[in-house]
């Protein structure tokens, strides 16, 4: 088995742009689920509309890029306002439902033949980031330190990737520390009490549920970027639930929290990956147990034994405070 | 137990305001009366559950800069009422206003900024925000609390400071210095009881409907929020508070109202009020429409009669 | 009062089929028969649909009912259950049982997972506090960890029960159903009929009801309310393995059928009224013939998004369902 190898890919993976991605979509979910208290189970569905946003308007329609992004903002928020408006009257548990489903009907419909013409089916859309990749100011080659290296392109996406999660983090940071923040958390710790002290909680919930999800989609878009692809099946349900892992690890309720959740998971997950494949390889685990092929469904199991460990040992995760955390039970 | 056990004498005595009791000095003591200087008016209000009915009450007004206690016992459909006031709860018919500006169906975030601000039997503490941003949270008109603005702090630095500033205060009054910074879950429930009085008053309410402030509550303490309830009134804000115990209403209320079955059955000023048959029939449980009430033309027998009639 | 609540669902359904026109040159559609024969055919379809969902779906929403725990790992429930059947039944590892002995036991297999999550789960997890909103967050990690053990086991491809299998359709008229389907559906109305005289006649389906409406009454009055809830959950864990076997039989077996139904169990469970047992097996039924009905007009790959249009729809109009009671949105 070759240490550097693993230890290499585990790096890469952590600072890399999926790793961004990831940070991105799970800081939406911060705002809805570690600050408003939104049981969002669908924010898979938020990055597909801001991905398809993007590249049917530029495939499909022959937009400018600038446009497609436009675009994909904009379906997220009619996205958040389809979910809203009939379920955040309603008890917690409503809104859990009609995400998960609605993430998963997404993925669907985008894959059917019927809107085929439009999103491209199973195939999905291909190259509509050429804008984005022309502006690239990093002159070709290859760029490293210890054992990691990019090259140019990818050295864009990240550096774009990770001053997005920046800016978005500095603004949420603004944003939950003022008394907008309050209110919101007030929402998540007793609604009753908020409305009683004249806080339109419907308003505030919609407000994080629509800016959650648009901060959603700029992570899909950023992610249909990177390969310069967009297919439905990349948009599986199992997304919101790494993303809820990372949140869960890194701290909901934290502004770091997605962030050090995000970097730490992809570390670990791509560790985990590479070292049971070199191990099969090596012959250390019998392929008569695990072959290769099944690695990927054995990290999602793995992942989702994460997610059930966290939430009963370290709910606060590496940087809450476990005597807050213990305060919201409900 | 007979009439004389309804309690009602011996009482704490905390401060009935002269000022207040005068200028309710003229009013007749009968379910539905007129008053002076009404901020809160009730008109026919109805609300069921199934089949049960749980609030009927033909009019009621609640005076302007009183302290006036709702009171009957369990089941009369006090929280009921408070709760369709505050918007909490829907009435099934009816309309009612306050400070001269209609309030039906209003939701309740709307009824608290018109001025209308209650608490909870329940106390209703946010857990994971510390004390002071417990009382932050209430202040009114804060510019801060819009999306757009939120972002840009210079916006609302300043008024954020006398947010805090009035705070402060509040937190000094209520005496939880100690506990200024603490997460509101990690309260006794008196604090909790304390912390809920004062968010109320961040709110700069005109009016604040009290849910049993006093349940479950010690002696003490009791005293305590009984105070602050005068002091309150004194200060030139209107009181009304639910209770099902007499006794903690006799000393501080300047005006009291019954329930029983939904119905408002009696008003008075407290010391009248023991003596109520009406009231009387209400806490021993016996049915206040049976006669009784029509054998002793007390007080407030014949507006007793008037209310039952009119309902049916 | 009764009537028009239960006619909504109906009424709704026949806009849809009046507001569409029919599909012109869809390839599934035009099949030469008559446009009452197709619709009657469909909803025959539906009906079968309908049940097996129904089957799958009481118990998740008796578990509601009675815990208020949504189980997102409900759908992998399913899902075992039939691959455990057909590992009895059909794989080369197995003891190649007859279906019939493998479906028992798969079912008494469902029951003891039931079990297992109470005892090894749930009830150790209220035990230290866990909040629900957290246990919502376990159950979505369960799901994953077993989804994923399920396809390291089972594998990604679709399989079929080894009897069976393919069979010729009886014609009654207009319509045609093979003796497999048929029996499918009427064993699934047997079982529900089963469930609701269990429920209605039985000592331990009083309590269950008793918790359901009010837990602390129910404690008082001298009800175990822990056995009750070990109950249901073992109650919920055989129907949801017995349906799995259904579905297994009448369409196909494979490692994501059960997220894949969990959708449709969520849109009938609130179409029914979340928590009322009689309202998911009315939902449910409605749930399978609008996504057999749409195929009348729509592709096929289309018929689960329709359930979530009517999940959106129910929600908009009547949050509480056809069935429920207003007080539990509250």
């Amino acid at each position: 088995m070759d240490f550097e190898v693993i230890v290499s890919d585990a790096l890469r993976s952590g600072i890399g742009p999926i790793a961004a991605v990831y940070a991105l979509a799970a800081m939406g979910l911060n705002l809805h689920f570690g600050y408003t208290g939104l049981l969002n189970f669908g924010q898979v569905g938020f990055m597909l509309v801001g991905a398809y946003g993007l590249a049917v308007t530029v495939v499909t329609y022959g937009g400018a890029m600038w446009l497609g992004v436009l675009g994909g903002l904009a379906c997220a928020v009619v996205l958040a306002l389809l979910l809203g408006v009939p379920t955040l009257r309603l008890r917690a548990d409503y809104l859990a439902i009609t995400t998960i489903a609605a993430g998963e009907t997404l993925r669907l419909f985008y894959r059917s033949s019927w809107a085929e013409p439009v999103t491209g089916g199973v195939y999905g859309l291909q190259r509509f980031a050429n804008d984005f990749y022309d502006l690239n100011p990093i002159p070709r080659g290859s760029y490293g330190v210890w054992l990691v290296s990019f090259d140019a392109r990818d050295l864009w996406v990240l550096t774009v990737g990770w001053g997005l999660v920046a800016v978005v983090g500095a603004l949420l940071a603004l944003l939950v520390h003022s008394p907008w923040g309050r209110v919101v958390r007030a929402v998540r710790d007793d609604e009753t009490a908020a409305r009683s002290l004249g806080k339109n909680v419907y308003a505030y919930k919609m407000q994080s549920l629509v800016l959650g999800g648009v901060i959603g989609a700029v992570a899909g878009m950023l992610q249909a970027i990177q390969v310069q692809s967009v297919s439905p099946d990349t948009f599986d349900p199992a997304v919101t639930f790494f993303l809820y892992t990372l949140l869960v690890l890194g701290g909901a309720g934290r502004i770091l929290g997605p962030v050090v959740g995000s970097i730490l998971f992809w570390f670990l997950l791509t560790f985990l990956d590479s070292a049971l494949r070199q191990a099969i390889e090596a012959g250390y685990v019998s392929s008569e147990l695990i072959s290769t092929s099944e690695v990927g469904a054995v990290r999602f199991a793995l992942v989702g034994l994460t997610l059930i460990l966290l939430i009963v040992f370290r709910p606060q995760g590496l940087l809450g405070n476990r005597k807050e955390m213990m305060l919201s039970e409900r | 137990m007979s009439a004389e056990d309804v309690p009602g004498v011996a009482s704490p005595d905390v401060g009935v305001s002269a000022e207040a009791a005068g200028r309710l000095a003229g009013t007749v003591p009968e379910p539905g009366v007129r008053k002076p200087d009404p901020l809160l008016v009730l008109d026919r209000v109805t609300r069921s559950f199934g089949g049960l009915t749980a609030v009927r009450v033909d009019h009621l007004e609640v005076q302007r800069g009183t302290i006036t206690a709702l009171i009957g016992p369990n089941g009369a459909g006090k929280t009921t009422l408070f709760n369709i006031v505050s918007g909490f709860d829907r009435a099934d018919s009816g309309r009612w206003s306050f400070a001269g500006h209609p309030l039906t169906g209003r939701p309740a975030h709307r009824v608290a900024r018109q001025g209308l601000v209650r608490t909870f039997q329940l106390t209703r503490v946010l857990a994971r925000l510390t004390v002071r941003e417990n009382l932050m949270l209430a202040a009114d008109g804060q510019h801060g609390e819009r999306l757009l603005p939120a972002v840009m702090r210079p916006l609302w630095r300043g008024q954020e400071r006398e947010t805090g500033r009035r705070a402060d205060e509040l937190i000094e009054r209520f005496r939880l210095q100690g506990v200024r910074d603490d997460f509101a879950g990690t309260l006794s429930g008196g604090q909790r009881k304390l912390l809920e009085m004062a968010r109320a008053l961040m709110a700069r309410p005109i009016m604040v409907l009290l849910d049993e402030p006093m349940a479950g509550v010690n002696p003490v303490l009791t005293q305590s929020l009984l105070r602050h309830m005068a002091e309150l009134r004194d200060e030139g804000l209107t009181v009304c508070f639910v209770e099902h115990d007499m006794d903690v209403v006799m000393g501080v209320s300047d005006w009291v109202a019954v329930m029983a079955d939904g119905r408002l059955v009696a008003e008075g000023p407290p010391h009248t009020i023991g003596q109520n048959p009406a009231v009387v029939d209400a806490y021993l449980g016996k049915r206040h429409d049976e006669p009784g009430t029509a054998g002793d033309p007390g007080p407030t027998g014949s507006g007793d009669a008037r209310a039952i009639g009119d309902e049916e | 009062m009764r009537c028009p609540r239960v006619l909504l669902p109906v009424l709704a359904l026949t806009l849809v089929l009046v507001a569409a026109p029919p599909a012109q040159g869809q390839g599934e559609v035009s099949r030469g028969r008559g446009f009452g024969a197709r619709l009657l055919q469909s909803l025959v379809d539906g009906v079968q649909f309908g049940v097996i969902i129904a089957v799958t779906a009481v118990g998740l929403s008796l578990l509601f009912g009675t815990i208020h725990l949504i189980n997102f790992a409900h759908g992998e429930f399913v899902t075992i259950g039939a691959a455990f059947a057909f590992f009895l039944n059909v794989s080369a590892a197995g003891p190649g049982w007859h279906l019939i002995p493998a479906a028992a036991a798969a079912v008494v297999f469902g029951a003891l997972l039931g079990a297992a999550v109470d005892r090894g789960l749930w009830r150790p997890l209220r035990a230290r506090g866990t909040g629900l909103i957290n246990l919502f967050i376990v159950t979505i990690g369960l799901s994953l960890l077993l989804r994923h053990v399920v396809l390291v086991l089972f594998g990604a491809r679709p399989a079929s029960f080894a009897q069976y299998d393919i069979q010729n359709a009886i014609r009654l008229g207009a319509i045609g159903i093979t003796p497999r389907d048929l029996t499918v559906t009427l064993l699934s109305v047997a079982v529900l009929v089963g469930v609701a005289v269990l429920l209605q006649r039985t000592r331990t389906g009083t309590a269950v009801r008793a918790v359901s409406v009010n837990r602390d009454l129910a404690e008082a009055s001298g009800i175990d309310v822990q056995r009750v809830v070990l109950v249901v959950w073992i109650l919920s864990g055989a129907l949801a393995a017995l349906g799995g076997v259904f579905y297994g039989l009448v369409e196909i077996i494979t490692w994501d059928m059960g997220f894949k139904l969990l959708l449709l169990m969520f849109a009938g469970i609130i179409l029914g009224g979340l928590g009322s047992a009689y309202g998911a097996m009315v939902g449910s039924l409605v749930i399978g013939i609008v996504a057999q009905v749409s195929t009348l007009w729509f592709p096929v790959d289309l018929q689960y998004a329709w359930a979530l249009l009517v999940l959106i729809v129910i929600l908009l109009v009547r949050p509480e369902g056809i069935l429920g009671r207003p007080e539990r949105t509250g």
